[in-house]
């Protein structure tokens, strides 16, 4: 995803001279390439994660389209109210990239672990976020919130992210992208654990469930059309992603789940239960401990269908 | 306007707004009151009939709790009516507490949380230079402000790109928000921090108009760092009861202390 990122930009940065990136050291390898093609379309500003948004925000009031580039929480987290007051009060056009969310730097630690960073981001107005499933989804939002005026968070993973799409025939933000239909069981992913998710779906489809899948890659504004209307037509609405169980996607989806007047879907939120992912191990290994590996979302998607079927879920 | 008569009506206009609005910042205002002056009525190159015109000197307020300051600077060099300074405070107004952005002409950064100037006016900075354009960006620091380390951060920026068109201005009257810098946390040898991180320092009386005017018109192609102002001033400056007291870091004018603040800036019962 990292590396799909770069390209992307590379490819914008070469268009459009007014795109810049800054980087709080971080990007070692990766950066190289466009620090060298584009040296005054680039910055590394050094270990400073608040002054490099608080620069940001400067530049892009003169009118340069400015993305901050770092590591986990260090882009967003470490300098939230420069995030807040600076760049989104002012609408100004900062794009914030974070590598690795989720479990991606797994044994490095905690520290290194973004769990509560869409949550946090989406609590601000005036921000879109945004979670690509794939390496195809990160060229398609790259551009898109290049195009898109204002502050934008784009959470990615490190590299090696399975691809699963094989192109795209759309991508806007705002709007989920349907891999499959199916009108049991409806499964919303964001970020890089919808490869997961794309697993698990089969293997319940193979159980004789019609199952939907949806990557959600903007869960910020969210995609209330869809949300609605799959609330209404299955039985069951399962949300997975790589962060805390609290106010990420399953929260943004529960919130528009609950104003509904009607609806036949029951939401089950699938994620890290609200803790420190303190186990040590690689990304796989953590999804495994955090129930978020494949076997996992599929065994606790088949509870939540006996839960509903108890009242409503007919088996088609 | 002449920087002199300016400062004297942002003085007023502090008493009176922290007055109606029955709100604190008064002393933070009054400190500052010339280095503002002297800024709008002498040093910035503005057209506040055109506020974004591209070749003007920004001015970033990094202390936003001195925001009436601004406000009354703006309006008395024609960004706005001076009728709306009455409004500051009030239930429906633009003129919140903190300098905001939204709906005032001439307003670069809404801030209100400390440390954030000075690193989006180093990006302004930044641009600037790599433009080549001869505008310069003036950011207003209080001393209790620098404790922020962000400060630092841009600090270290600003020198290592060497930006001689960002100029930051200390607002040093030595007090904080509930005690003095020295017994909160000391600055001191402050000049020398500065230097040492590789800006320009240049100490003024920051009352003495002529010494801001000098310091403050900095020209970017004269030297190749950026530009530390320190401005010696007293807190609640202008108003007796008031100079060198924390207790007007909070406090807002009301009754005989209002009348006598209003007799001291020259302005009678019947003048209000």
């Amino acid at each position: 995803m990292r590396d799909e990122f770069v390209r992307t930009l590379t490819e914008i940065a070469r268009q459009d001279q007014n795109v810049v990136l800054i980087t709080g050291d971080l990007g070692f390898g990766v950066l190289t390439g466009f620090a060298r093609e584009f040296p005054r379309q680039f910055l590394n500003i050094g270990v400073a994660e608040q002054n490099m948004t608080g620069v940001a925000v400067g530049m892009a009031l003169e009118g340069r389209v400015v993305f901050t580039y770092s590591i986990g929480n260090f882009p967003t987290l470490r300098c939230l109210e420069q995030i807040r007051n600076d760049a989104c009060y002012h609408k100004a056009n900062v794009k914030i990239v974070s590598i690795g969310g989720g479990f991606c730097y797994g044994a490095l630690g905690v520290s290194h672990h973004a769990t509560e960073d869409l949550a946090i981001m989406r609590a601000l107005p005036e921000i879109t976020v945004v979670a690509p499933g794939d390496t195809v989804e990160v060229a398609a939002a790259t551009r898109a919130i290049y195009r898109s005026p204002g502050t934008c968070y784009l959470r990615l993973g490190r590299g090696g992210e399975p691809r699963v799409h094989d192109s795209l025939r759309m991508f806007e933000i705002g709007k989920a992208l349907q891999l499959f239909d199916g009108n049991d069981i409806a499964i919303m992913s964001t970020g890089g654990i919808l490869k997961n998710a794309y697993d698990a779906r089969q293997t319940l489809a193979e159980r004789g469930y019609k199952v939907a899948l949806y990557s959600v890659h903007t869960v910020k504004p969210i995609d209330r059309t869809t949300i609605q209307r799959i609330a209404e037509t299955c039985s069951l609405v399962v949300t997975v992603e790589e962060h805390n169980i609290l106010g990420g996607l399953g929260g943004a989806v529960a919130e528009v789940m609950a104003e509904m007047p009607r609806r036949r879907a029951v939401l089950k939120m699938i994620g890290l239960q609200d803790r420190f992912s303190c186990e040590v191990g690689d990304q796989e290994y953590l999804r495994s401990a955090y129930g978020l590996s494949v076997a996992s979302i599929v065994e606790t998607t088949e509870e939540a269908v006996k839960s509903v079927q108890s009242h409503e879920f007919q088996r088609r | 306007m002449e920087s002199k008569a300016l400062a004297l009506n942002i003085r007023r206009h502090a008493v009176r707004m922290t007055h109606l609005g029955k709100s604190s910042h008064v002393g933070a205002v009054l400190s500052m009151a010339d280095i503002l002056a002297v800024l709008y009525g002498a040093v910035i190159k503005k057209r506040p009939e055109d506020p974004r015109w591209p070749e003007r000197d920004r001015f970033i307020l990094s202390k936003g709790h001195a925001g009436a300051g601004v406000y009354a600077a703006l309006a008395e060099s024609g960004y706005f009516s001076v009728s709306d300074l009455s409004t500051h405070y009030a239930n429906g107004s633009r003129l919140s507490g903190h300098v905001s952005h939204i709906g005032i002409p001439g307003v670069e950064l809404s801030t209100g949380s400390l440390g954030h100037g000075l690193s989006v006016g180093a990006g302004m900075a930044y641009v600037a230079k790599l433009d080549s354009q001869p505008h310069r960006v003036y950011v207003l620091l209080g001393d209790g402000e620098c404790d922020e380390g962000s400060i630092w951060e841009a600090v270290l920026f600003a020198a290592h790109h060497r930006l001689s068109n960002l100029i930051a201005v200390v607002d040093y009257n030595k007090l904080q928000s509930l005690a003095t810098v020295e017994e909160t946390l000391r600055l001191e040898p402050f000049a020398d921090k500065w230097s040492a991180f590789g800006w320009k320092v240049v100490e003024v009386e920051g009352h003495d108009h002529d010494a801001l005017a000098t310091a403050l018109d900095v020209d970017p192609a004269e030297n190749s760092q950026p530009v530390c102002v320190i401005a010696h001033t007293v807190k609640g400056k202008g108003v007796s009861f008031m100079e060198n007291s924390v207790l007007w870091h909070y406090r807002s004018p009301q009754g005989e202390e209002y009348e006598k603040a209003m007799m001291e800036l020259g302005i009678s019962k019947d003048e209000r």
